[in-house]
């Protein structure tokens, strides 16, 4: 069991992440950042890590780090990769990101036997909340950039990530949407409405059906 | 007295082998099968080594060596007295740290510092090989490498790293010795050489069979030497491995000790006078049928075909070594998008890759220069490759 403390080391959704991997498995981290959940993962579950960053400075500091990142881009580079040639690939807070989403997402659950999505979810309160009484393009912590900077270009909510997934014929393992203070609720048939309303940001434990 | 020039000769060139550091003949039980189905034996590897091999032989790193290099990698070069090639890497307590690791390089096949090549003496005529020494490939220099490690008693090495036809080695070693890699890192290379590439190799070529002393390659066995082409096939190469804003910055259009150009053709330009400075200075360290065999080498690679059936993944199937490729952005001789050609490969059979492109505007020859970026990148993959290992202390 990891401590208060370790637990604090990174951020919020990928701590829910790195709870749900077995250790010394083979994950894909698509959009590795800086590499911190892999170098957690690494680290405390021993785990098979690679990674794919777009930012240069990104990759750099992984490699530098120890850790096995190539440069890239998840719309572009994930086709490379057999089919479940790992255990698990992640997407953490990058789905909006990307050009082709549904691609994106049929992508990772051929290539992970599970894919793990993190996302900001576009139907909190607050974003409706800012739309609707503010009238500007919503901004809350997560979602901290201008309209006109951001690289966020296919925001969803819950509900919307729920029926793409439904459309691509992709089964949802878990879902998860986690609060303000990074308090996570498990998302149920019936809690769906409550779900897309409360939660920040959402993890989603997903497979080919 | 042409025996006598030839005696003389034969003397010159063993004189320069003692220079030559470490030597080992391979290939005395059995042939060395070249490509070419030429097969070479009793042929002689000259090698440095730095650090010292540990009791279980697991903390081997080969350092392969580029064209126009040689086995002098650390320390300095008892030839050029100059520093080794990679002396800012490779040392006590750098980089690549020989109080740790055990470093071994050795003069490629084909090459002009101690290894059998064009200039060394053909043991069935008793004179230079010349034009005579069959044509060899980049696989033929890393099945010598591999006689060499067998020789050691090296079974696995903890890495492989080189760049340019270093880098080419590198992969070679990971498609056809895989079990025997635990990690590698090509630099500034490519799985192919392109057509450019092969363009840029064939005027070299052509400069050094068209001076009148090249003398149908057999210059050893006579007065000649083709120094003037030799000297034009370094200048032409020198300009691919420098960036264009590279030679901007270092030279411009600056004059060479005059204030006004001369209306004549002289060196009247900067980057004139460096030019034939790296020539000049080309040749009184390279041998040049030796320069053709290597160019022809690195034409001749293509890891695909070799190791594929024209599948670059193919060739890295069931590989499980860990690879870092590196590249360099203002490389146009081996460009960033054949660094990601290999990469694209590895991960189509989800090998092990790291995959760094470095912002430099120094252009092919970043990987010998201070590049802090890039020493940071290198420094880090071994640094977790070592932690992955396990026995490199052991």
């Amino acid at each position: 069991m990891m401590t208060e403390q370790q637990k604090r080391l990174i951020r919020v959704d990928l701590q829910l992440i790195a709870e749900m991997v077995e250790p010394g498995s083979r994950l894909l981290d698509v959009g590795c950042g800086d590499g911190e959940l892999l170098d957690y993962l690494n680290h405390e579950k021993k785990v098979d890590g690679r990674g794919i960053e777009l930012s240069k400075e990104g990759v750099n500091a992984c490699v530098s780090a120890g850790l096995s990142v190539i440069q890239g881009d998840a719309d572009q580079d994930l086709d490379d990769y057999p089919d479940h040639a790992f255990d698990y690939v992640v997407l953490g807070q990058t789905l909006q990101a990307t050009r082709e989403p549904h691609n994106v997402l049929a992508n990772l659950v051929r290539i992970g036997k599970h894919a793990i999505v993190s996302f900001p979810n576009f139907g909190y309160w607050r974003v409706r909340a800012g739309l609707l009484f503010g009238g500007r393009m919503p901004q809350t912590k997560l979602l901290s950039y201008n309209w006109y900077d951001t690289p966020n270009i296919h925001f969803c909510t819950i509900k919307d990530f729920v029926a793409l997934c439904s459309m691509l014929g992709i089964q949802i393992e878990k879902g998860y949407a986690l609060d303000r203070r990074g308090q996570a609720r498990q998302i149920g048939d019936s809690g769906m409405r409550f779900a897309n309303l409360r939660g920040e940001q959402a993890v989603f434990f997903l497979k080919k059906s | 007295m042409l025996m006598n020039d030839q005696n003389g000769e034969i003397a010159a060139t063993s004189v320069e082998n003692s220079d030559a550091g470490k030597q080992v003949t391979l290939g005395t039980d059995e042939p060395l099968r070249l490509d070419c189905g030429v097969e070479l034996s009793n042929f002689t590897v000259a090698y440095e080594s730095y650090g010292t091999l540990n009791e279980n032989k697991t903390n081997a790193i080969l350092v392969c060596h580029a064209l126009s290099m040689d086995q002098y990698v650390s320390g300095t070069n008892p030839i050029t007295g100059n520093p080794g090639w990679w002396a800012t890497v490779i040392g006590p307590g750098k980089l690549i740290d020989t109080n740790r690791y055990f470093v071994l390089c050795p003069n490629i096949l084909g090459g002009c510092m101690g290894t059998t090549g064009p200039k060394e003496i053909n043991p069935e005529t008793g004179k230079p090989w010349g034009l005579d020494f069959p044509v060899i490939t980049v696989s033929d220099m890393v099945r010598a490498q591999a006689l060499l490690l067998d020789h050691l008693g090296i079974d696995q090495l903890f890495c492989a790293i080189g760049g340019s036809l270093g880098g080419m080695q590198v992969l070679e070693w990971a498609a056809a010795y895989p079990e025997r890699l635990f990690s590698a890192v090509p630099i500034a290379t490519a799985s192919h050489h392109s057509a450019q590439n092969i363009a840029f190799h064939e005027v070299g070529r052509q400069a050094i069979m068209a001076d009148p002393d090249w003398l149908g390659g057999d210059y050893l066995n006579q007065d000649g030497r083709p120094h003037r082409g030799l000297a034009i096939a370094r200048m032409i190469a020198h300009i691919t491995y420098l960036s264009e804003p590279a030679l901007q910055n270092k030279f411009g259009r600056r004059l060479q000790d005059r204030d006004a150009v001369s209306f004549g053709f002289d060196a009247d330009f900067q980057v004139e006078s460096y030019l034939r400075h790296q020539g000049s200075t080309f040749v009184d360290r390279f041998d040049a049928n030796s320069y053709l065999y290597i160019t022809r080498a690195m034409d001749y690679f293509d890891l695909a075909e070799r190791h594929g059936d024209g599948v670059l993944a193919e060739a890295f199937r069931d590989v499980e070594t860990r690879f870092c490729v590196i590249s360099f952005t203002s490389d146009w001789l081996y460009q960033t998008a054949e660094s990601r050609a290999i990469v694209k490969a590895l991960n189509a059979v989800a090998a092990n890759v790291s995959f760094a492109e470095i912002e430099s505007d120094k252009g092919h020859d970043a990987f010998l220069l201070e590049e802090p970026e890039f020493w940071k990148v290198l420094s880090g993959f071994l640094k977790g490759a070592a932690e992955r290992y396990g026995s490199v202390d052991k």
